[in-house]
């Protein structure tokens, strides 16, 4: 988006005095976003003793494994990673399966009722899991879907459902509908030029979508810390660790660098893409 | 693409509405139930006595707001600044506006132990003021008895984490400020700050309102973060909920937080479309 627009010769005119400035705090704020990445994916690699020693330099005389390894062998750890995944997995599965068809309604058809239901949905976005989670454990002990991945994916699922309704909405906007009627024409049914025309053609967006989906439910601890009891996800088992069991530093601060790591990697995988999906979303 | 009335764009949307009335809205009215019910069935206050009552309460409303108050003006400084930044299209900017990006993806947990590193005792800022030889002793920051620092600690994750989605807001709503307005202002002779202040901040009020908007909402939300650094030291409202779900195993109690952050969230996004229309009206 910000590559593609031709630079303005104008525009630059008035920026050219402030240059250094404009390095300085671009190089200021890159900083302070990154130095607390950095500072714990060092904390994570300290040996345990050096965490606790003083003085202690900032970075560590030897590198270990230890701290890190502690972490990873801990009661669970390696299950609710499971989970995590699990539950992202069945969450995107839900997600796109529910939305992608009201995207694509949103999208192609005028209909009556059509403002007001954009409205609505944005509005679900509104209520997060904060608001939805302890309500709904009542529901789930009744319906049996208390403590399970299938329960945390349902509500995972909420979260997700206004935002890929709008990012699949939007990237169907983009196919032309041209293609699409082209294909009618030629004989095909509503659903077959969907399957041979539009979906190729949507696919990038789609696993955008998905990818967004992931980083959502792999990130919410407030549910699935209230909806889960043994089978817990692993923001819910750290969360947990700290809240009740009164869990040591290296296992937090390896814990917590072992949370980021997807994520910073799918954000760089999806880089060219932020604009549209976060952007889109808000609005 | 104008359709014949037809059935299809209904039967597509439904079953995502359908889901949202099970899982959604179901919820919200359980959650009402649960905090306005009592044991035999009548309508009762006794669980928001209860909640009004507990010593957590009068603080958690209180640091709720007061967080609110201190970390969204900040993020929307910085989120502008930095947007402001990538809106030259400098060399770097893409890398740049990936960088800022990257908490997105990080979790309020995640955050709240990042920064923990930094504050807690034998911690980087600890190491760094040590290294520096400002300090003689490791300080301890997070302690009851500096509820100020806890502030500073909390304050500074937050924008730390949460400044990246008014950021890409603001970053998307600067997209659509036209150009040629900034360039005729250049014809005019206009300085960069008078064209920052009469053109570019005025047209970019609509992604200004829905970031701060937002960003209230979910400030309001606050919970791991506060619970990783101060553990109950600094009560909050969504905290509170979720210690009268996991300790004391209130479902009432617990319920009636999410109703009080409810309501709030919606006297919030009234005020605000109030207030925001009326100046957005002045302006022009």
């Amino acid at each position: 988006m910000i590559a593609t627009q031709a630079p303005h010769p104008s525009g630059a005119s008035g920026v050219r005095r402030a240059r250094p400035l404009l390095w300085i705090g671009a190089a200021a704020i890159a900083a302070w976003v990154l130095a607390p990445i950095v500072l714990i994916g060092l904390a994570a690699f300290t040996p345990r003793e050096a965490l606790y020693s003083w003085p202690r330099p900032i970075i560590p005389s030897q590198v270990s494994l230890d701290t890190f390894l502690f972490f990873f062998n801990s009661h669970g750890v390696l299950r609710s990673t499971l989970n995590s995944l699990l539950v992202a997995g069945l969450t995107i599965v839900l997600a796109l399966a529910l939305g992608a068809p009201a995207g694509y309604s949103l999208a192609r058809f005028v209909f009556p009722g059509r403002d007001g239901l954009r409205l609505s949905i944005l509005a679900t976005k509104m209520f997060p899991a904060t608001i939805l989670a302890v309500p709904l454990t009542v529901a789930f002990i009744r319906w049996h879907l208390y403590d399970t991945l299938l329960g945390v994916a349902l509500v995972h699922t909420v979260l997700a459902l206004p935002f890929t309704i709008i990012i699949t909405s939007s990237i169907f906007v983009g196919v032309p509908t041209e293609l699409e009627e082209a294909a009618l024409t030629l004989g095909c049914s509503r659903a077959g030029a969907f399957r041979r025309v539009v979906l190729p053609m949507a696919l990038p967006g789609l696993a955008a979508s998905a990818i967004f989906t992931f980083v959502l439910s792999w990130n919410e601890v407030f549910a699935a810390t209230i909806l889960t009891l043994d089978n817990r996800t692993l923001p819910a088992l750290i969360m947990n660790a700290i809240g009740s069991a009164g869990a040591p530093l290296d296992y937090r601060f390896a814990g917590g660098f072992f949370m980021i790591v997807p994520a910073v990697v799918i954000i760089f995988l999806i880089r060219r893409y932020l604009m549209t999906m976060w952007g889109v979303t808000v609005r | 693409m104008t359709q014949r009335r037809s059935w299809i764009p209904y039967a597509l949307v439904l079953p995502a509405l359908l889901y949202l009335a099970v899982f959604f809205v179901y919820p919200l009215v359980e959650a009402f139930m649960l905090s306005f019910r009592g044991d035999e069935g009548g309508f009762t206050l006794e669980f928001f006595r209860q909640m009004a009552a507990d010593t957590y309460f009068r603080s958690a409303v209180r640091n709720s707001f007061l967080l609110t108050l201190l970390v969204v003006p900040l993020q929307l400084v910085i989120a502008l600044i930095i947007a402001l930044i990538v809106n030259t299209r400098f060399r770097l900017a893409s890398s740049f506006l990936y960088i800022c990006a990257i908490p997105l993806g990080i979790s309020d947990l995640a955050a709240g132990l990042i920064w923990l590193s930094v504050f807690t005792e034998r911690g980087y800022l600890n190491t760094i003021l040590g290294g520096l030889r400002l300090t003689a002793q490791p300080i301890t920051f997070l302690t009851p008895e500096r509820i100020d620092w806890l502030y500073g600690a909390i304050v500074v994750t937050e924008v730390w984490r949460a400044t990246a989605i008014v950021m890409v807001i603001l970053v998307a709503g600067l997209q659509l400020v036209p150009r040629d307005y900034l360039e005729a202002a250049d014809v005019f002779g206009a300085r960069p700050l008078q064209k920052l202040w009469r053109i570019t901040l005025p047209l970019l009020m609509p992604s200004l309102q829905a970031a701060l908007m937002i960003r209230t909402i979910l400030a309001l939300q606050l919970f791991a973060t506060v619970i990783t650094l101060s553990g109950r030291l600094v009560p909050v409202l969504a905290g509170e909920s979720y210690f009268w779900y996991s300790t004391y195993r209130n479902f009432n109690v617990a319920s009636a937080y999410a109703v009080l952050i409810m309501v709030i969230s919606f006297l919030i996004t009234f005020m605000y479309l109030r207030l925001l229309r009326t100046r957005a009206e002045a302006l022009a």
